[in-house]
């Protein structure tokens, strides 16, 4: 068994398992379902869209509920897969930590300004 | 024995670790390697651009007057940037998440069927490239006012 304490630590963040595997496809369902809720009420809608039916669309109560949820499952999504990307082909420790703090930084500011956008309609 | 180890076969190439300068311009993916690297590479294209797609859901939804500043962008360019430019960012997320889906609903319908046989691997790895690029080009003509 290898040493995985003290300056021995195999310093990983994928938690080699079931969770993150679970999660990125979860996340990917709602995601795609939002797509096809979104998609379907664009091709269905006869005549251009303007900015008042393209409004409305996110402004009904439910479709905010959805796109709430589809945010935070971007969020957690995205972050399992750029995580994956530093894990991969960043092999220095203190970039790979500086490259995933911004990752978090990047996405979280992302979340809140979707969110924000959402709360306003 | 000695027969496959006889020096008339060239020895094959052997990769330890790719080096992306010396190894990949020669080294050459199969379908399903491609959808692999162009899934990573469109998801690391959407991170780069969230703030781009972001500012299009905020523009587009706030309010009449940000709607119209929305259109102009795509249509007239902002600052030095000009509308074509934005456009042709606008269509690499176009088709970054066209990839990015399709590829991800193969992996759902492998990971349902356990679909793992080299011959579904590759076809339906033909069959997301295609997509993915033919739904690009529908897009890009209606993009750029072809139709």
């Amino acid at each position: 068994m290898a040493v995985n304490y003290g300056s021995k630590r195999i310093v990983v963040g994928a938690h080699y398992g079931l969770r993150d595997w679970l999660a990125q496809r979860v996340t990917a369902v709602l995601m795609a379902l939002f797509t096809l809720a979104l998609l379907a009420q664009v091709i269905f809608f006869k005549g251009p869209i303007g900015y008042d039916k393209w409004a409305g669309i996110f402004s009904q109560q439910w479709m905010k509920f959805l796109t709430f949820a589809v945010i935070i499952a971007m969020l957690y999504h995205v972050w399992v897969g750029v995580r994956d990307i530093w894990m991969d082909y960043v092999k220095s420790v203190s970039v790979r930590l500086s490259l995933q703090v911004f990752s978090i930084v990047w996405l979280v500011g992302c979340a809140g300004w979707a969110i924000q956008v959402l709360w306003r309609l | 024995m000695t027969e496959l180890t006889s020096s008339s076969k060239r020895a094959r190439p052997e990769f330890r670790n790719i080096h992306a300068l010396n190894d990949l311009p020669t080294y050459r993916l199969p379908p399903a390697g491609w959808v692999s690297i162009l899934h990573r590479i469109s998801g690391a294209i959407m991170f780069i651009l969230m703030p781009f797609i972001i500012w299009m859901f905020d523009t587009s939804v706030s309010s009449e007057i940000s709607f119209a500043k929305f259109t102009s962008v795509f249509n007239a360019g902002v600052g030095f940037i000009p509308g074509w430019f934005v456009k042709l960012v606008a269509l690499a997320i176009i088709w970054a998440y066209l990839h990015h889906f399709i590829a991800g609903m193969r992996h759902l319908w492998m990971d349902i069927n356990h679909a793992v046989s080299k011959e579904f691997g590759r076809s339906s790895a033909l069959v997301t490239l295609g997509l993915g690029s033919l739904l690009t080009i529908v897009l890009a003509l209606k993009l750029f006012g072809a139709y």
